[in-house]
């Protein structure tokens, strides 16, 4: 088990609050660059898997590059080189690669403190740090039967293949997929009411209570650790950020 | 599509998202009772499945959003469930950021909760090719706000990025086109075989 694994899930998620926080709104790139580095070092603690973090942060990157791509061309600015007669301006080059650093430090922190906690830890978490309840259990229940669709999902999209349906361009495709997600709704509204059914039978009555409800433990050493050198490390950024404007 | 990551958007534009986005989730779940969330759990997980698939378009294939559908299901609580998406695709897949999540939120669910009053004023139970003709419209109509909510976002956060709004909502036509055959044919099934689900 990773450190980052072992600290209370409150920790991790208001660590990964206030770091977007600090990244997002300090000016300079150093300070930035400086955030996107502890972003790495807290990815190594968590040992992130190397390659499949790359793969997520590319698609992050797809609909970006447009954005970062056009921006050197569209700040005004000192000329850099010029491509087709377009002039592309310092200025936007280096806010391109702002926009990059703070994406991808932003993206990185989330993997490596929250992405791998599991939905039911990440819920009760967030109902200790204030947030509603009904949005709690809304966002429980999402993630629980996500896997229960997307099974589903397939099992119909099978079905469909085995009557020669092969997806192309056009309405025909488009609607035969729109009525496989029909039949999806019509099935999971009465697999909801099923659900709601079985709920009540036990007695539910709006909340889940939970065994570890009642140890509402304060912050364990571990947690005041980690808490103190993020806050060393946030502290580093903003100095950072303030020295180099 | 419609996802901003962090990094991009001006100060005033993220303060803005974020309490719009709290004022209608907070309307949202005022509406949702304990005894409806299965029901809109479940439907989200539906669009959430929908929104991963990829259906094919000319040269290259494009994916869902499906906030009009979801709105028309979902009605307001379209707010709070589009709002879980969105945080469970930022943390799982990266799609996103933290602090633009109320941004996001407001751009994928107002669009939404407009095309469910909308539908609800067309919709008439008896009159099947109205229901299609009425998703369609709704669905799509979403799709184009959306389009172009993301590209005020960026607009408003910086004349540099107005260039790149224009290309957005471009991209958002060959959704929007997708959506609107792909929607009417979802809900005018729902309407068929369950329409307490709409009403």
């Amino acid at each position: 088990m990773s450190l980052v694994e072992r600290l209370d899930p409150r920790t991790r998620l208001l660590a990964a609050l206030l770091f977007a926080l600090a990244e997002v709104l300090v000016p300079s790139l150093a300070a930035q660059g400086v955030g996107l580095l502890l972003a790495v070092i807290a990815a190594l603690v968590a040992r992130l898997p190397v390659g499949a973090t790359l793969r997520r942060l590319l698609s992050l990157e797809g609909f970006m590059l447009l954005v970062l791509v056009m921006l050197p061309f569209t700040v005004p600015g000192h000329p850099l080189f010029s491509l087709w007669d377009v002039q592309a301006s310092e200025e936007g080059l280096r806010q391109a690669a702002s926009i990059a650093i703070k994406a991808n430090a932003v993206a990185v922190a989330l993997f490596a403190l929250v992405g791998s906690m599991e939905a039911p830890v990440l819920g009760r978490a967030l109902t200790r740090l204030g947030v509603s309840g009904r949005f709690v259990h809304l966002f429980l229940f999402t993630t629980r039967y996500l896997s229960v669709l997307e099974d589903e999902y397939r099992r119909l999209r099978l079905a469909m293949r085995a009557r020669a349906f092969r997806p192309t361009t056009g309405p025909h495709c488009w609607r035969s997929i729109g009525h496989l997600f029909g039949m999806l709704m019509v099935r999971s509204l009465e697999r909801a009411e099923r659900i709601d059914a079985a709920m009540r039978c036990r007695g539910f009555t709006g909340r889940f209570p939970s065994l570890d409800d009642e140890s509402q433990a304060g912050p364990g050493r571990l947690d005041l650790g980690f808490g103190a050198a993020s806050a060393a490390g946030l502290a580093l950024v903003i100095a950072v950020g303030v020295a180099w404007t | 599509m419609a996802h901003i990551p962090d990094g991009v958007l001006s100060n005033p534009v993220l303060v803005a998202g974020g309490i719009l986005a709290v004022a209608g989730v907070a309307r949202g779940l005022r509406e949702l009772e304990p005894v409806r969330v299965p029901k809109v759990a479940m439907l989200s997980a539906v669009m959430f499945v929908a929104s991963l698939i990829h259906l094919p378009a000319g040269p290259a294939s494009v994916h869902l959003l499906l906030n009009g559908m979801a709105g028309m299901v979902l009605g307001w609580a379209a707010f709070p469930a589009l709002l879980a998406a969105l945080l469970l695709q930022a943390v799982m897949f990266g799609f996103g950021g933290l602090l633009v999540l109320g941004v996001n939120t407001v751009n994928m669910a107002l669009p939404a909760v407009l095309a469910g009053l909308l539908f609800r004023r067309l919709w008439r139970p008896d009159q099947p090719r109205r229901t299609a003709l009425a998703a369609a419209l709704c669905s799509g109509g979403a799709v184009l706000l959306t389009g172009l909510m993301v590209a005020g976002s960026l607009a408003l956060s910086g004349r540099e990025f107005e260039a790149a709004a224009r290309l957005v909502v471009l991209t958002h036509l060959p959704v929007m086109a997708v959506e609107a055959v792909f929607a009417s044919a979802a809900i005018g099934l729902l309407a068929k075989v369950k329409p307490e689900a709409l009403a």
